[in-house]
């Protein structure tokens, strides 16, 4: 790879059934350049949460992924109704998602603290009634701060 | 433990089979039935124990690389969710016991919990 290799997918608003599919797409992406698997699911769920954030508050948009040998970039826009307190939206447990979306099993307010807890540096611009555009890196020499820990069950 | 191993202990109904259930191994497990909770704090490649049954749960446990997902409660997901768990190759399973009683089945075999980190914090 000497220029960045990027690819980038429309995601629909409200559109429960398709949701989740330009992550898959992003993640095969990962996987087929050849990126350790950790680091695959770290940017598989940040692009998830950010592609459920495009689909239940945002009216859709595009997610964007640009691969170089130092970093993976992971970019999500939108035209939606923006934020007006980016650090209240941060906070876990806060939601304003409806509840046909709580019955799906989202809509908990962990969604952006799991995109931070993935990312290396995570960026968020908004601007209400203009829209939002979130932009998280992930570093390949950074150390893996994720991934799940495991843990001996104690019988 | 191998698929069919949990699902003869659970006496759990296999809908879909990726490969061979032998073949594949588990030997942790995460339930919930909050996606969010589940990206949070499933470990990669665990068995995913649900009490919901649409699409988004076969879209999540795929982001994690979860193998399988047992549904509870005797809770049956629609066609299409099937058919999207044959396409990517994810096995699944119900069972007619509650989430309790599934989840302390399983535990009780053995299948390790995933860590929870420290709260409070940054967790890391
Ligand atoms: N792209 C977006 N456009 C508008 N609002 C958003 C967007 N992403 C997040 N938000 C706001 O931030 C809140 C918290 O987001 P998140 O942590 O993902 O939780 P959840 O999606 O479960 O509500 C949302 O409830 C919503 O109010
Ligand atoms: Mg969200």
């Amino acid at each position: 790879m000497t220029d960045p290799y990027v690819v980038e997918f429309t995601v629909e608003g409200e559109d429960f059934l398709a949701a989740g599919e330009a992550s898959n797409n992003i993640k095969e992406t990962l996987k087929m350049l050849g990126v350790p698997s950790s680091i695959c699911r770290r940017a598989a769920v940040i692009t998830y949460e950010a592609e459920m954030n495009l689909v239940i508050h945002a009216r859709g948009g595009t997610l964007r992924a640009e691969i170089t040998h130092e970093r993976i970039e992971l970019t999500a826009r939108d035209e939606g109704p923006g934020i007006a307190d980016v650090n209240l939206a941060m906070r876990e447990g806060y939601s304003t998602a409806p509840d046909h979306v709580r019955e799906l099993g989202f809509g908990a307010g962990m969604g952006l603290p799991n995109i931070k807890r993935n990312a290396d540096t995570l960026h968020i611009n908004s601007v209400v009634g203009k829209g939002t555009e979130l932009r998280a890196v992930i570093h390949f020499d950074g150390e893996d701060s994720s991934g799940g820990g495991k843990r001996r069950a104690m019988l | 433990m191998n698929l069919k191993t949990v699902a003869e202990l659970l006496g759990a109904d296999v809908l879909c089979i990726s490969g061979c259930l032998e073949e594949v191994e588990v030997d942790h497990a995460y339930a919930a039935d909050l996606m969010s909770d589940v990206l949070a704090f499933a470990c990669p490649g665990s068995l995913l124990l649900t009490g919901l049954t649409n699409v988004q749960i076969i879209r999540t446990a795929q982001m994690l690389d979860i193998p399988a997902v047992v549904f509870v409660r005797g809770k049956r997901p629609q066609e299409e969710v099937v058919k999207l768990a044959g396409q990517v190759g994810m096995s699944l399973l119900v069972s007619t016991k509650s989430m309790y009683e599934t989840c302390g089945l399983l535990y009780k075999t053995g299948v390790f919990p995933c860590d929870i980190p420290e709260r409070g914090g940054e967790s890391s």
